[in-house]
C-alpha cells in the first residue's frame, strides 16, 4: 500500500515525509522548467516553420492539439511547483462537536450500516447521521436499531429542486449544529482515527476544509478500470495544496459549519439580488403582456397594471441607490396589494350596485350571493392578492413573487452547498476560495471504499465527474471569479482544461492514420528537424512524470486521458448543450454494487475505441505496404508514424482490458455477495 | 437565552436574543420565530442590542426567520446592530438584503 501511495502513507505518527522534500521539489522545479523551456522551443518551431499549410484541415487540429497538450504541461508543471507534504497533523482542537454524514440514496442497506457502525466507531465525540434521500423505512429502523441518527428531507423540498447530494447535505446542515461535518459516502469506511488526524488543521481560524485520500479496496494491482487515483491523491492534490487550493472531492473530507454557513449566506443574498433584479428587468415587457390580456377584465384592472408599472419604476430606482432588499421589495409588495385591492373594491362597488339593482327588481334575490358578498371575511379574502383580477393574469402574479427576498422557488434559502453542479463538491470548494477560506488536503488514508466493478458504471461515473467539472467552468469560470488568488485560478482551471482532452485525443488518433493511408502529411517533414525538436521535449516530459510520479501507478491514468475520449468528448457537448441551452445531462446515480449475472463483452459501451483500433492497425499495414511499394512519402515518416499507432494502441488497449473485466476478486476467498468486500478492508 | 415581546402592538413580535447567537441556539431561534408568525404575529423585529456576537448559522436562521415571515405576509427586521454583527453582515453582504434599524421601534414604523 505504501508503494502505491508514494510519499506519505504510512501511519508512523512521528518521522519524516519531509525528509529530502527539499531536493525532490527542487529536482521537479528544474525538470519543470526544462520540460517547459523543450516544450515551447518545440511549439514554437511547429507554428512557425513546419505546419503543411496545404493540408492544414489537418494539419492545424495537429499543432492545436500539441498546443493544448503544451498548456496542459504548463498546469501540470505550475501544479507541481509547490507540491505540499504536510507531515504530522496538529491534536484536535478541545471540545471539537462534529457530526458525521453518511450520504446514501439507494445503496444496500447493510453496505449502508457498515459505514454507519464504522463511523460510530470514531475515536473524538461526534453525532452520527445517516441522511437517507431513498427516504426509506428499512434503512430508518436499522439506523435506529443501532441508536444512529436518521435524518430524510424537510417537507419543504417537497415539489422544489432537490439538488442531489448537495441538497441533502444542505438539508442535514439544518437539522444539526456540529461545529464541524465529516462526510462520507455510504461506502466509505472511515477509520476509528479519522477525526484525530484531521481536526487539528482547524486551529487555524481560517481553515474550511480537510480532504483526505479516497481509496478502493476491491481493486486488485492491475487496477483495469483505473479507479485508484493516485496521481490526484498525491502530487496533484499535495501540488494544489501548496497554492491553497485542494479540492473538496466529496467524502472523506471535514468542513467547518462556519464556512459553509457563510457561503450559505453569501449565496443567499448574490441568488436574491440575481432574482430581484431579473424580475425588474423584465417587468416592463410582462406589464406590456398583461395589459393586453387584462383589457376584456375592465379599466379597473388596467389602472391597477399601471400601479404595478410605478411600483417597479420604484423598486428599481430604489435597488439602484442601494437601498437594502427586503426593503425595497417590502414596498412593492404593498403597493401591489393595494393596487389588487383598489381592483377588488372596484368590482365589489359593482357588485353592491348589480346586487342593489336586482334586489330592487320584483324577482326573487339570490340570497346566497348577497351573503357571500357581504361577508365581511368574505371581502377580505377576495382583497387578497391571488384572488383579484390581478392575480389571474399569470405573468404579473409571476413578476411580483419573483420581487421577493424569499427565494419561494427554493426548498431553503440558505444553500451552503454549491447547487450549480453535478459535483457539488468542486464549485463548494471554489466558492470557499473566494471567499478567503483556506483548505488542507492530508495525504492519509483514513477511509476505505468501494469502486464500480465494471465498465458501464465506470464510465456513467467519469462522465458525471466530467460533467459536473465542466458545468462549473462553463458557470462560474475560474479564471475571471474574484477573491481567487492567480494560483487558485490556475489550479481549479488545470483540472478543467484536462477535461477537454477527449479532442486532441481525436487528433492524435486521426493523424498517422492519414500519413499511413493516404501519405497526408500534417507538418513539413517527419525528417531531422522534428525528431531533433520534439525528442528532447518528450524526454523531459517523461523525466518530469516519473519523478512526480516516482512510487505511483500512473500509467492507468496515462492511459484512460486518451483512451475515453469519446466520453470526455460527449461530457464537453452535454455540459455545453445543458449550461447554455439547458438540455438535461443524462445524470445518473452511480451504483456501488457489482450487477449480477453474467454480463457479455460491451462493444457498445466502447465502439469508438474498437473502430480506432481497428483502423490505426489497418493503417500501419497499409502504411508499410506502400513503404514496401515505395509509394510512402518518406520511409522516416512512416517508421514515426507507425511507432506512434503502436503506442496508440497500447494505450487504447485498456477498453478492452477493462470490457472483459469481470469484478474484483478476493485474494483470500471469493466474496459470497456484494458487501461481503466490505469487511476485508485492509 | 432567547426572550419574546408581544407587547407591541397588534400582529407584531420582538425576539431579543442575547450573548452569542451561534449554532447552538439557532435552531431554537428559527422555532420561536415559525411558531410566532404562526400564531398570527408575522411582523417580527429581532433586536440584536443584547447580542454580543453572531456567526453565519445565526445569519441563516435570520434569513430563514424572513422568508417564513413574508410568506405570511408580513416581514422581519432587524434592529439594536452593534458593532461585530455590522461587521458579519458587510462580510456576507447580507446588508445588501437587511437593513440594520437603530431601534425596535424605529424598525417597526419603517415602511
Amino acid at each position: 500500500m505504501a508503494r502505491l501511495w508514494g510519499v506519505v502513507v504510512s501511519r508512523h505518527r512521528n518521522g519524516g515525509p519531509r525528509q529530502g522534500l527539499f531536493s525532490r521539489r527542487t529536482l521537479i522545479r528544474v525538470l519543470v522548467v526544462l520540460t517547459l523551456s523543450l516544450g515551447v522551443n518545440y511549439l514554437v518551431w511547429r507554428w512557425l516553420y513546419s505546419v503543411n499549410w496545404a493540408n492544414w484541415w489537418i494539419a492545424v487540429p495537429l499543432v492545436l492539439a500539441e498546443t493544448y497538450s503544451l498548456v496542459d504541461a504548463f498546469l501540470f508543471g505550475a501544479t507541481m511547483w509547490r507540491l505540499r507534504q504536510r507531515g504530522e497533523p496538529p491534536p484536535p482542537p478541545l471540545g471539537a462537536t462534529v457530526d458525521v454524514f453518511i450520504t446514501t440514496y439507494n445503496e444496500p442497506i447493510e453496505l449502508v450500516m457498515a459505514t454507519a457502525r464504522a463511523a460510530a466507531a470514531i475515536r473524538h465525540p461526534h453525532q452520527t447521521w445517516i441522511l437517507d434521500d431513498g427516504c426509506r423505512d428499512e434503512m430508518r429502523a436499522a439506523a435506529a436499531a443501532d441508536g444512529i441518527g436518521y435524518l430524510t428531507r424537510s417537507p419543504d423540498w417537497e415539489n422544489r429542486p432537490r439538488h442531489a447530494k448537495a441538497g441533502n447535505l444542505n438539508n442535514a446542515l439544518f437539522a444539526t449544529e456540529g461545529e464541524f461535518l465529516l462526510i462520507l459516502d455510504a461506502d466509505q469506511i472511515p477509520d476509528p482515527a479519522i477525526l484525530d488526524r484531521t481536526l487539528g488543521y482547524f486551529r487555524d481560524p481560517q481553515v474550511a476544509l480537510v480532504q483526505t485520500p479516497q481509496y478502493f479496496t476491491n481493486v486488485d494491482d492491475s487496477d483495469p478500470l483505473g479507479s485508484q487515483a493516485p496521481l490526484f491523491y498525491g502530487p496533484i492534490q499535495q501540488g494544489k495544496d501548496g497554492w491553497n487550493a485542494a479540492f473538496f472531492c466529496g467524502s472523506n473530507a471535514v468542513l467547518r459549519r462556519e464556512a459553509l454557513m457563510q457561503l450559505g449566506v453569501v449565496g443567499y443574498v448574490r441568488e436574491v439580488d440575481k432574482a430581484v433584479r431579473a424580475a425588474l428587468a423584465t417587468a416592463a415587457r410582462v406589464i406590456a403582456t398583461a395589459r393586453a390580456e387584462a383589457r376584456a377584465q375592465g379599466p379597473a384592472v388596467t389602472a391597477a397594471l399601471d400601479q404595478v408599472a410605478a411600483a417597479v419604476q420604484e423598486a428599481r430606482s430604489a435597488l439602484r441607490a442601494g437601498e437594502p432588499i427586503a426593503e425595497v421589495t417590502f414596498r412593492f409588495q404593498q403597493r401591489v396589494s393595494d393596487a389588487s385591492r383598489s381592483v377588488v373594491s372596484s368590482d365589489v362597488e359593482a357588485m353592491r350596485a348589480d346586487l342593489a339593482a336586482i334586489a330592487a327588481l320584483p324577482v326573487e334575490a339570490d340570497r346566497e350571493l348577497g351573503a357571500v358578498v357581504m361577508d365581511d371575511v368574505a371581502l377580505e379574502r377576495l382583497a387578497q392578492r391571488d384572488w383579484s383580477p390581478l392575480g389571474a393574469l399569470e405573468s404579473v402574479k409571476a413578476l411580483i413573487a419573483a420581487v421577493d427576498v424569499d427565494l419561494a422557488h427554493e426548498a431553503q434559502p440558505v444553500m451552503a452547498m454549491a447547487t450549480i453542479s453535478v459535483t457539488e463538491d468542486m464549485a463548494t470548494a471554489m466558492r470557499l476560495h473566494a471567499l478567503g477560506w483556506r483548505t488542507v488536503y492530508h495525504h492519509e488514508i483514513l477511509a476505505h471504499g468501494l469502486a464500480p466493478e465494471d465498465l458501464g458504471t465506470m464510465l456513467h461515473q467519469r462522465l458525471r465527474w466530467s460533467q459536473g467539472t465542466l458545468q462549473v467552468m462553463l458557470k462560474e469560470n475560474p479564471l475571471v471569479q474574484r477573491g481567487l488568488s492567480v494560483g487558485q485560478r490556475l489550479m481549479y482551471f488545470a483540472t478543467m482544461w484536462s477535461y477537454l482532452s477527449g479532442f486532441a485525443a481525436l487528433v492524435y488518433l486521426a493523424a498517422p492514420m492519414l500519413y499511413l493511408f493516404f501519405g497526408i502529411r500534417p507538418v513539413q517533414t517527419f525528417g531531422g528537424d522534428f525528431l531533433a525538436h520534439l525528442v528532447p521535449y518528450l524526454v523531459a516530459t517523461q523525466l518530469l512524470f516519473l519523478v512526480v510520479g516516482h512510487g505511483i501507478k500512473t500509467w492507468r491514468g496515462q492511459q484512460y486521458s486518451l483512451a475515453l475520449f469519446p466520453l470526455w468528448i460527449r461530457a464537453c457537448t452535454t455540459a455545453v448543450g445543458n449550461v447554455f441551452f439547458g438540455r438535461s445531462l443524462g445524470f445518473v446515480v452511480t451504483p456501488k454494487t457489482r450487477p449480477t449475472g453474467k454480463n457479455p463483452f460491451p462493444w457498445r459501451l466502447i465502439r469508438p475505441q474498437l473502430v480506432a483500433m481497428v483502423l490505426l492497425v489497418a493503417a500501419a499495414v497499409v502504411g508499410l505496404v506502400r513503404l514496401a511499394l515505395g509509394l510512402a512519402p518518406t520511409a522516416q515518416g512512416t517508421w514515426i508514424n507507425v511507432v506512434w499507432v503502436v503506442y496508440d494502441l497500447v494505450v487504447l488497449s485498456v477498453v478492452i482490458q477493462a470490457a472483459r473485466y469481470t469484478g474484483y476478486q478476493n485474494p483470500e476467498h471469493v466474496e459470497p455477495d456484494n458487501t461481503a468486500s466490505q469487511g476485508g478492508a485492509s | 437565552m432567547i426572550e419574546l415581546d408581544t407587547e407591541v402592538g397588534d400582529g407584531a413580535a420582538v425576539i431579543r436574543p442575547s450573548g452569542r447567537l451561534t449554532m447552538i441556539v439557532t435552531p431554537h431561534l428559527r422555532t420561536l420565530i415559525t411558531d410566532t408568525v404562526r400564531s398570527g404575529r408575522n411582523r417580527i423585529v429581532v433586536d440584536l442590542s443584547a447580542c454580543e456576537f453572531v456567526d453565519s448559522s445565526g445569519l441563516g436562521a435570520l434569513i430563514a426567520g424572513l422568508k417564513t415571515a413574508r410568506q405570511a405576509g408580513g416581514d422581519l427586521r432587524i434592529a439594536g446592530v452593534g458593532p461585530q454583527i455590522a461587521t458579519v453582515l458587510r462580510l456576507t453582504n447580507l446588508d445588501r438584503v437587511l437593513r440594520a434599524h437603530d431601534t425596535v421601534s424605529g424598525a417597526l414604523d419603517a415602511g
